[in-house]
Order: C-alpha cells, then sequence, then structure tokens
C-alpha cells in the first residue's frame, strides 16, 4: 500500500503544469520556458509513476493502491482510483509516452506552443485518470475527456484536412460515447452504485448483459478502432501533428481494448461468450482487409494508421478467446504496438520534420545517407511485422494461440495477417530506404540528430527488452488476466477450449500396415 | 556453460560491428571481429561434436525463462544432442570458411563491416534454430534466418532487382511460417506445451485421435506434421514454395554459399529430422513429404538443365539435393538425410564459392555464355570446381573410395527403394534426377573452363586467379568434398549409426529404411552411379563433340524447353493468382468500401445531414454541440422505451 495518493498525484500533476503554463508570461522566452515546463512536468509525472511498481504488490492480481472519497453525496457515485496487473502498464505507457511526444514536438510546433503544451498536459491528466479509474462515472469522464484536448490537437495544429479529420474522429467517438453512457446508467439502475469492483461482482441477466454489451461494444469498436467504423483513424492519424499520432496510436487506441476486458469481458461475461464469434469474424475482417488497405497506401503515415487497425484486430481477437494466452496475448499486443506505432508515427516525423510530405514516393534510398535512421525504422518495421525477439511477436503469438484453442477458422485466417503484414511493411521500408537516391532534397537531409535519438534510445531498448525478455511485463498481466479467466469460466459455466475428441473407429495403432 | 561459446560469439560479434563497424572500428578490425567470433564458435563446435555425439552425452543447458502464459511456458535453452551437434558443426566450420572467403571476395566493397555483421547475425540465428529444445525457440532462429537472409540478398540495396528480391524471400518465407505457427498452435493444442521432449514422449498417444480443423473431423499428428512441413517447405524451397531461392541469388556468392546453399536452406531437414518421433506416428505425413520432395528434386534438376547463370545452375542444383533429403525424411532415414545435409553444406559452399571465384576473376560476368576456356587462366578454382562437382554427382569406385555425394546420396536411393510404392517412386525419380545433376553439372564445367573463351578480349586480359584468403577456405570445404562421406559413412548411416544417433532421431519399429537398405539388391547402389556417369558422357558429347546439338534440341522441342526454361512459368502464375489480386483487392477495398461506401453513409453522410440541421447556427463547431445533445435526448428515450419494454429488469 502507498503512503500518499499515488494515482491522483500522476493523474493532477500534468494539470498543474498546464495551470503553471498558463501564469507563465507571454513572451519569446516564455514559449521556451513553456516547453521546458511542459517536459519536467511530464518527467516528474512519469519518475513518479514509477513508483507505482514500487508500492504494487506483485503477488495480488486484484486492485491495489485503492483511494476512495466521496464525489457526489446521495447519489453512490464515488471517486475511486486503483490499478491491476493490466491497468498499470497502460498508466505508465500513458506517462511513459508523453514527456517522449513533448521533446518530439520541441521544433515542430511552432505555433501557438503554449497552448499545444496545455492541450498535451489535459490529455495526460485524462488519460491516466481513465486508466486509474475504478467508479465507472468517473471512468467516463475521463473517457469523454480526453476527446477535446484530443480534437483540439488535430483541430488546431493539424495539417490542411485537419477540420474535416477533427470533426469525422469526434462524430464517430461521439456515437459510441452515448451508447456507452445508456449502458452505465443501466449498471446504475441496476446496482445502485458505480463503484466499478462492486459492478464486476454483479451478476446481469443475460439479456440485459447482451443489450449492454452492445451499447459498449459501439463505444469501444470505435476506439479501437474494428472494422468497419475505422475510418476515422486514417484520416486523424494524417492530419494529426506528430505527437498527436503517437499518442493517438499508442494510448487512446489502447482505451478500447481496455474497455472491452474490464467492461464486456468482466461484467457481461454471458454477452461475451454469446458474441465472441462475432467479434472473431469483425477481427478477421479487420486483420485481412486493412492488412491489403495498408499495401495500396501511398501516405506513409495512412500506412500504418491502416496497420494499426490490422494489429488491433489481433486484439480484439485474443480477448474474445477469453483464455489465459489469448488475452493475455491481447494485452501484450497493445502493449506492444503503444511503443511500435508510437515509434513508427515518430519514424515519420523525424522525415516530415525535414521535407514536409509524407508521399512515400518523394523518398528512397536513404539507407545510404541516413544509416542510423534507417537502422531505427528497421527495428520497429520488423517489430511491426511481429519478428520473434521484438516485442510485436509475444502478443500476436499469444492472441494466435490463444484464438486456435477455441476456433481454429479464425486462428486460420488471422495467421494470414503475419504474410500480409510482412509485405506491406517491407515494400515500405524498401521504397523509403533502398534504391538509389535520385532527389537532391533527399540527398541533403541530415541523420537523426542527438534530440531525435534520445527520443529512440528508450523505444528500441523497450522493444527489444519485451522481446527477448517479456516475463518483467507479463508476469503482472498473467496474475490478473488469470484472475479474470475464472471469473468468466465460473460465470459462464464454459470452459474456453473445445475439448479434444477421440474417434471412436479408428484404430490405435495402424502405422504398420501401411508402409 | 562453455556451450554457450558455441553459440554467442558470433551474436557479440554482429551487435559490436554493426552498431560501431563503419565509423569507429574500420574494415580490417571488422573484419577480424567477425571471422575470430565464428572460428571460436568452430572450436568449441568441434569440441561439442566429440564430447556429445561422439562421446555420447546428449544434455540440454537452459539460459533463462522467455515467456510463458498459463501452461504455455517457453525457455531460452541449449539443446546438445547428436542431430543438433551436427548441425553447430556444419554451421559452424562453413560459416567460418565462408567468413574468411568474403574478406577476399568483399574486399573493394563499400560497406565491408555491414556485410560482416550481418554474416554472423546470421550465424547466430542459425546455431539458435538447431539448439531450440522447443518449438517456439526454434521458430525465433527461423525468422532470424529469414531476417538474416533478407539483409543480405538486398544487401546491393541500391539494386531494384536485389531489394525486390529481398522481399520476394522474406514473404514466400512467411508463407511457410504461416503454416509453422499454425502447426506450433497445433501442437500446444494437442499436447498442452510446446516442449520437444513431453511433446515427442506423448506423440504415440495421439495415434488415431481426431479434433475440428477447418470444418473436417481432422487427424490430429497428421495435420500438425503437414503444418510444420509447410514451414519445411518454404525455408527449404521445396516445389511450390521454391520461387524466391533463385531470385535469392541477387546477394552476393558468399551469401548464396552459406545461406542458400549449406544451412539455411536445410533448415527445414533439420526441423523434420528433429521432429521425427512425431512424423514416424503419421504415415500420412510421411508420404507427402516424400512425394513433394521426389517432385521437387526431379523439377528442379530439369530446370538447372537449361540455366544460362552459373549461380542460378547451381541454386537449382541446390533446390534438387535438398528434395533428395526430403524424401529421403518421408521414407524414414533421417540419418541419410543429415548425413547428405552434411556433405552437401561441403560440396555445394565449395561450388558456390567457386562460382564465386570464376566470378571475381570475370570481374562480375554470371552469364556461362560468356565464359569458356578459364581452366588454362585460374587453374585451381578449375580444380576445385571438378571436386565440387564430383561430389555432387556422386561419383566414386564402390567398395574403394568415392566423393562425398557417392556415400550420402546412394544411402539416400537405396532407403528410398525400400519404401514402398511411394518411395519407389521416389527412387525413379530420383534416378532421373541424378542423371540430370550429372549432366548440368558437367554443362556447367564445360561452359566455363572448356572450349575457346567467349568473355571478349579486355575481361580476359583481366582474368586472374583468386587471392589465397579465398583460395584457403575452398581447400578446407574441398577436403570436406573429398572425405566427408568416406569419413561419416560409419557413422551416420553404416553399423554404428544407432549409437551415433541415440535418442535424438527416432525410427518407428518397421520402418527403418536404412537397414532394409544394407541388405537390398546390389543394382540399386550402382544405378545411381552408372546414370551418373551416363550424364557426364552426354554432357561431353552435347557440349564437346557436338556443340550444335543444344540448341538443335531446344528448337525441336521448344514447347518444352521454354516451359522449363521459363521454370514452370510459377512465377508468372503467383503473380497473377496472388499479387495482382491482392494490390487490386487493396484498392477496391479503400477506393470502393472504405471511402466509397462506410464513409459516404457513415459520417460523411451524417455530416451533410448535420451541417443542414445546424443551418442556424453560425459556427461548424455549435453543430457539435447541438448534435451531442440531440443524440443524448435520443439516448434518454431509448433507455427508457427499453426499461418499458423489458417491464424495468
Amino acid at each position: 500500500m502507498a503512503p500518499w495518493p499515488i494515482l491522483s498525484i500522476i493523474t493532477f500533476l500534468p494539470l498543474l503544469g498546464a495551470v503553471l503554463i498558463m501564469l507563465l508570461p507571454q513572451t519569446d522566452a516564455g514559449v521556451r520556458n513553456v516547453r521546458w515546463t511542459a517536459l519536467w512536468t511530464s518527467a516528474i509525472t512519469f519518475v513518479v509513476s514509477l513508483f507505482i511498481l514500487v508500492y504494487y504488490d506483485p503477488n495480488n492480481p486484484g486492485f491495489q493502491l485503492i483511494e476512495r472519497a466521496e464525489w457526489i453525496p446521495g447519489t453512490g457515485i464515488i471517486y475511486q482510483k486503483g490499478v491491476d496487473g493490466i491497468s498499470i502498464w497502460f498508466v505508465l505507457v500513458s506517462t511513459f509516452l508523453t514527456p517522449i511526444c513533448i521533446v518530439s514536438a520541441w521544433t515542430s510546433i511552432q505555433n501557438r506552443v503554449r497552448e499545444f503544451m496545455i492541450a498535451f498536459l489535459v490529455l495526460e491528466t485524462m488519460m491516466v485518470g481513465m486508466f486509474s479509474a475504478l467508479d465507472i462515472v468517473l471512468l467516463y469522464v475521463f473517457f469523454e475527456g480526453v476527446l477535446i484536448p484530443m480534437f483540439l490537437i488535430i483541430g488546431i495544429w493539424g495539417g490542411q484536412r485537419r477540420v474535416y479529420a477533427a470533426f469525422k474522429f469526434f462524430l464517430y467517438t461521439l456515437f459510441g460515447s452515448v451508447l456507452m453512457l445508456l449502458a452505465i446508467l443501466a449498471m446504475y439502475l441496476k446496482t445502485g452504485t458505480t463503484d466499478l469492483v462492486v459492478i464486476l461482482h454483479s451478476p446481469f441477466s443475460r439479456e440485459l448483459q447482451i443489450w449492454m454489451w452492445l451499447a459498449y461494444f459501439a463505444s469501444f469498436a470505435v476506439k479501437m478502432p474494428m472494422w468497419p467504423v475505422h475510418t476515422w483513424l486514417p484520416d486523424a492519424h494524417v492530419e494529426a501533428p506528430t505527437a498527436g499520432s503517437v499518442i493517438l496510436a499508442a494510448v487512446l487506441l489502447k482505451m478500447g481494448g481496455y474497455g472491452f476486458i474490464r467492461f464486456s469481458v468482466q461484467m457481461l461475461p454471458d454477452a461475451s461468450l454469446y458474441f465472441a464469434p462475432f467479434m472473431f469474424t469483425l477481427s478477421i475482417v479487420a486483420i485481412i482487409y486493412t492488412s491489403l488497405v495498408a499495401l495500396v497506401q501511398t501516405d506513409m503515415k495512412k500506412l500504418i494508421a491502416y496497420s494499426s487497425v490490422a494489429h488491433m484486430g489481433f486484439v480484439t481477437m485474443g480477448i474474445f478467446a477469453l483464455n489465459q494466452q489469448g488475452i493475455d496475448g491481447a494485452v501484450f499486443q497493445m502493449l506492444s504496438h503503444a511503443i511500435v506505432s508510437g515509434a513508427l508515427f515518430l519514424c515519420v516525423g523525424v522525415v516530415y520534420d525535414r521535407l514536409h510530405t509524407r508521399e512515400i514516393a518523394r523518398y528512397g534510398g536513404m539507407a545510404r545517407t541516413m544509416p542510423k535512421y534507417a537502422l531505427v525504422f528497421a527495428i520497429f518495421m520488423l517489430a511491426s511485422v511481429g519478428l520473434p525477439g521484438t516485442s510485436g511477436f509475444i502478443g500476436e503469438f499469444l492472441a494466435l494461440v490463444g484464438t486456435f484453442q477455441v476456433n481454429r477458422w479464425a486462428a486460420f485466417f488471422a495467421t494470414t495477417g503475419i504474410i500480409l503484414g510482412a509485405v506491406y511493411m517491407l515494400v515500405l521500408y524498401r521504397n523509403i530506404f533502398y534504391g538509389e537516391i535520385t532527389k537532391d532534397d533527399v540527398r541533403a537531409m541530415p541523420d537523426l540528430n542527438w534530440r531525435e535519438m534520445t527520443v529512440f534510445a528508450p523505444l528500441v531498448a523497450l522493444t527489444l527488452w519485451m522481446g527477448i525478455y517479456p516475463s518483467s511485463f507479463k508476469d503482472l498481466i498473467d496474475q490478473s488476466v488469470a484472475q479474470i479467466v475464472e471469473h468468466q469460466q465460473q460465470a459462464t459455466g464454459h470452459a474456453a477450449r473445445t475439448a479434444v475428441i477421440p474417434a471412436p473407429l479408428t484404430p490405435a495403432v495402424q502405422v504398420e500396415a501401411s508402409r | 556453460m562453455l556451450e554457450s561459446l558455441a553459440v554467442f560469439p558470433p551474436l557479440a560479434a554482429a551487435v559490436i560491428v554493426g552498431l560501431f563497424g563503419r565509423r569507429s572500428l574500420g574494415d580490417r578490425a571488422s573484419q577480424l571481429i567477425t571471422c575470430g567470433g565464428v572460428l571460436l564458435s568452430a572450436a568449441v563446435a568441434i569440441w561439442l561434436f566429440v564430447t556429445v555425439a561422439l562421446g555420447h552425452n546428449p544434455h540440454t543447458v537452459h539460459l533463462f525463462h522467455w515467456f510463458g502464459s498459463g501452461t504455455l511456458q517457453v525457455d531460452w535453452a541449449l539443446r546438445l544432442d547428436t542431430l543438433s551437434v551436427v548441425m553447430i558443426g556444419v554451421v559452424t566450420v562453413v560459416s567460418s570458411m565462408v567468413h574468411v572467403y568474403s574478406v577476399g571476395y568483399m574486399a573493394h566493397d563499400r560497406d565491408i563491416p555491414r556485410f560482416m555483421a550481418y554474416l554472423s547475425l546470421f550465424t547466430f540465428m542459425m546455431l539458435a534454430l538447431v539448439t531450440a529444445d522447443n518449438f517456439v525457440q526454434m521458430f525465433f532462429g527461423w525468422e532470424g534466418v529469414g531476417l538474416a537472409s533478407y539483409l543480405l540478398i538486398g544487401f546491393w540495396y541500391e539494386k531494384p532487382s536485389a531489394s525486390a528480391a529481398a522481399i520476394k524471400a522474406f514473404v514466400v518465407n512467411r508463407v511457410g511460417d504461416f503454416g509453422f505457427s499454425l502447426g506450433i498452435m497445433a501442437v500446444y493444442f494437442i499436447f498442452d506445451t510446446v516442449q520437444f521432449d513431453p511433446v515427442f514422449a506423448a506423440a504415440g498417444s495421439k495415434v488415431g485421435m481426431h479434433f475440428t480443423f477447418l470444418g473436417t473431423q481432422a487427424d490430429m499428428l497428421a495435420t500438425c506434421c503437414l503444418l510444420l512441413f509447410v514451414g519445411a517447405m518454404g525455408k527449404s524451397a521445396q516445389l511450390g514454395l521454391h520461387t524466391w531461392l533463385p531470385d535469392a541469388m541477387e546477394g552476393p556468392t558468399p551469401v548464396s554459399a552459406l545461406i542458400h546453399a549449406a544451412t539455411m536452406v536445410t533448415a527445414g531437414v533439420f526441423m523434420l529430422a528433429r521432429c521425427s518421433p512425431l512424423f514416424e506416428q503419421s504415415p500420412l505425413a510421411l508420404e507427402v513429404v516424400t512425394i513433394v520432395g521426389a517432385l521437387t528434386a526431379f523439377v528442379a534438376a530439369t530446370i538447372g538443365l537449361t540455366q544460362f547463370d552459373i549461380k542460378r545452375v547451381i541454386a537449382y542444383s541446390t533446390m534438387s539435393q535438398l528434395g533428395y533429403m526430403f524424401f529421403a525424411i518421408g521414407v524414414s532415414a533421417y540419418s541419410a538425410a543429415i548425413f547428405h545435409l552434411m556433405t552437401h553444406a561441403f560440396f555445394k559452399a565449395l561450388l558456390f564459392l567457386g562460382a564465386g571465384s570464376v566470378i571475381h576473376a570475370l570481374s562480375g560476368e554470371q552469364d556461362m555464355r560468356k565464359m569458356g576456356g578459364l581452366f588454362k587462366v585460374i587453374p585451381k578454382t578449375g580444380i576445385l570446381m571438378w571436386i565440387g562437382s564430383l561430389a555432387l554427382a556422386g561419383i566414386g569406385i564402390p567398395g574403394v573410395f568415392g566423393f562425398a555425394g557417392f556415400y550420402s546420396k546412394d544411402m539416400i536411393l537405396e532407403a528410398a527403394y525400400q519404401g514402398g510404392a511411394v518411395g519407389q517412386l521416389a527412387y525413379w525419380l530420383g534416378i532421373a534426377a541424378a542423371f540430370f545433376t550429372a549432366f548440368y553439372s558437367w554443362r556447367l564445367i564445360i561452359m566455363t573452363f572448356y572450349g575457346s573463351p567467349r568473355a571478349d578480349h579486355h575481361t580476359m586480359e583481366h582474368a586472374h586467379e583468386s587471392p589465397p584468403v579465398m583460395l584457403l577456405p575452398l581447400t578446407v570445404l574441398a577436403a570436406g568434398a573429398l572425405f566427408a562421406g568416406w569419413l561419416g559413412y560409419d557413422h551416420f548411416v553404416g553399423e554404428a549409426r544407432g549409437e551415433f544417433w541415440g535418442a535424438s532421431i527416432y525410427v518407428a519399429p518397421g520402418h527403418d529404411t536404412i537397414e532394409a537398405a544394407h541388405k537390398g539388391p546390389e543394382w540399386i547402389g550402382i544405378l545411381p552411379l552408372v546414370v551418373g556417369l551416363l550424364g557426364i558422357f552426354l554432357a561431353y558429347v552435347f557440349y564437346i563433340l557436338k556443340p550444335t546439338w543444344p540448341a538443335a534440341w531446344a528448337t525441336s522441342l521448344s514447347g518444352l524447353y521454354q516451359l522449363i526454361y521459363r521454370k514452370y512459368y510459377f512465377d508468372e502464375l503467383y503473380d497473377a493468382i496472388f499479387v495482382r489480386p491482392a494490390f487490386a483487392l487493396g484498392r477496391i477495398f479503400w477506393k470502393r468500401v472504405d471511402v466509397g461506401i462506410i464513409d459516404a453513409f457513415g459520417p460523411d453522410g451524417i455530416a451533410t445531414a448535420t451541417r443542414s440541421a445546424s443551418a442556424g447556427f453560425s459556427r461548424l463547431q455549435s453543430g457539435y454541440l447541438f448534435h451531442y445533445a440531440l443524440a443524448m435526448l435520443v439516448g434518454v428515450l431509448v433507455l427508457t422505451t427499453f426499461y418499458l419494454i423489458l417491464g424495468g429488469v
């Protein structure tokens, strides 16, 4: 148990930084101070957040570091925070990536720096708040709150079609949120509380579960995003500034996956089992369909955005395998994707800052002039492809293993994703780095500078660490997942693994005869 | 933990040279570090071979836990038994020869540190593959060698053909890995573990059991074995998944020798031998392996007859020899397959490096139509190529002495003859392939070294013998091509084989085709030699006595010739049924479905509606608020209705 309310501190520390930035004088020197204040705030937040690991008891799979206070008296709505072995990593990913994003935006954001940094710190508060909330209304507030700073980041600092993209992003997410609010209301009316921990252990009737499941589905499917409600993502990514894309891909998409685990699987076990084949279908479509679409993209960011949809397909599939490997794999895949896709968007940002285009055809042959960049990009490319030894392999593989246990068709089709994923990433890499350099402006681009190296170094290290020794991260995840799976199977009375059928008529020994 | 020294020095060398080679270390230090690393591995490997294989001391060294989930637990480990130490020996010895050779061959390249680092990285990945004690670690090495192969094929990345070949190699291998990973999933599903020992121990108890797989009631072991076999087909370029191997010749020649002849492409053979306890329980899987292997041996040999690029001829020869190894596995002659794998590693690396020496002499020329008459100019290379070809064709004097292939290839064919009807089919296809092999080998020798020079005057003037740093490794490999078969016969497939292999290879009772082969009729073993000599003689007739015949035959059989020369149109076929449709589908999904349907009826449609609805508001943003409020209202209505209908659940 922590001696101080650590989760609340890391939630609201960035907000404090934002207030501080507001108070800074609006001069030229002020802009510099704004950047440093934002960086220090987020860096301190990250360091403090590491103390969660110190106080977290690795032998207890349940919620820990719980903080509880009255919020709206008389309604049963409380302010409650806490983390388990799953959400702890999402909190850490959020606090880890925010300073990296702020450094990456150091020079590329030149107008309205103050507002940008404020938006970013507010965004961090919302993300950390969401993943550490243990009250469904509180969680919903943060879940929705994320939309506002993100909407502003895309709409103000975005590219040419930023208004369209921001609008589309908002509209899609809004559609889901409304239905989610309905389901939350239903849960509140049914149980008389909004305490997430209490609701986790409150059984709902099967019919109600199915309705609520659909409502949550609408919200989380958009956030993931799942096919066919994914079309906001490519536009949002393309238009968002680099730092926005990184957070969008790394953290915002994970809110969907987190929601599916926390709400759908944990609170609505019967409905989750009922809808599993439906989720498999959508996941497979996402994997194959968006991989093929990624193949023909001419814009780097769009390609990586589509690849995100495919990778999230493995996540939703793994979650609804409803067994240890499936959910383990899904959580790990989300963490890996957070690092890898975030890093890939940062990679795009590197050349975008130099040449101001994302058109793949404008580049080529850069392995010769930018060897450091080529190496860094290669590592993330390979992690995205799921090469064993990188973080990308573990999650994808476990999700597939989990799925294979319950549905061979789904595993079969999803595995084609490992072929298609290799194609579009390798073709992208070739088009950027291989061949002769034909353009003078491409030849003139300098290799990574020290600031960019400091941004990439921890990401490279994490990608390899998570691939070679994933136990550091997985041990906490496994315990909480084991509890979820057990609860799921108790509630539904269904072991998520079809029995092996011995064929009664086949003789056991038949080897000798046929030779 | 001395065993680790067989595996990790190349990795350390690759990392050091890869990160610091270009800037700090320079070319010479990079070469020394990488060569030193792999030579150290080779020395330890020989020690391991003596203690583990000859000293009968198989054991497993656990390094650390990799990852786990429920009952799925995966370790990093070094499994050392006869099968793996043979592989470690082959890999490190050939790799160190190739490392040394590269010092000379790549002397004028501008990226020497990068090349050496890739070679060492490959060596490490291959060692990780062969020392795996579970399927997932094997998969790690498997994908790792694929990565190294991709990097090395595309080493000269400024050449578009090289980067295209690199992608093709990786992707076709991934098609194989699609099968391999499903195979691992099936293994876990069936056995509840991915560790070799418990899986192999339980294999017998799963015979005849079925599970639902893709809508059918499939035999568990057969399904599992066939899925794993798809992986082996990809890595070992078996018919159907072979199209990447000839293109892989875009890489520098030392790469072709090490990866695409001696080691990586034999990983499939190794994998099947490792899984012998599984395959032995599934007669169906064994038959499929036999048929695919035999067809590969035959088809690749025919293509080899018609190619003009010296490296492609040897590449098709490799594919054909891999076919032999596969049908050897199919008839349960695992030890013969590994024996041939070992001898083939020596003589095929020799042939490739010899071809590299020829190419080096001719300043990069690879077309045999522009060679000829080189024996006088580069006699040492010529002699070494002769040794390699004699070993490949399996020439020898029965009962006295033979070149390496004489022992191993004959053993495979003799065992195949004892392997039932399917085995006999493989035998006859193998005999035909042996005939073609001898023919194309001497076609290559004659077109390259004899006759009048067809290279231009300038090139011939500059033609020169390779430096000692290239010829020395060739000599070591030539010693292997000369003596590996003769020396290894007794242990690998002869009297001592049972003791030598120990428990690393399992042959079910009644499957021992090698035992049967030793007792089989004499002519079965003589026939491969006879057709080999016949093939050499025919090549002599075609290319020395009657030099007009090849063109005349090609014209009179032009249909057949074109079919073979065009490699049976596999590339064109795959392009038409996989590559183009994938891109076309991608475009349709993107432009027609995403933009045309989902967006048009989804957000864009609603947006238009919202815009008109919020016409009274001056700002677009106000439209959101309006919409939000409206949606909330609708939501509350829906909720109320819902409660009314369900009567307040």
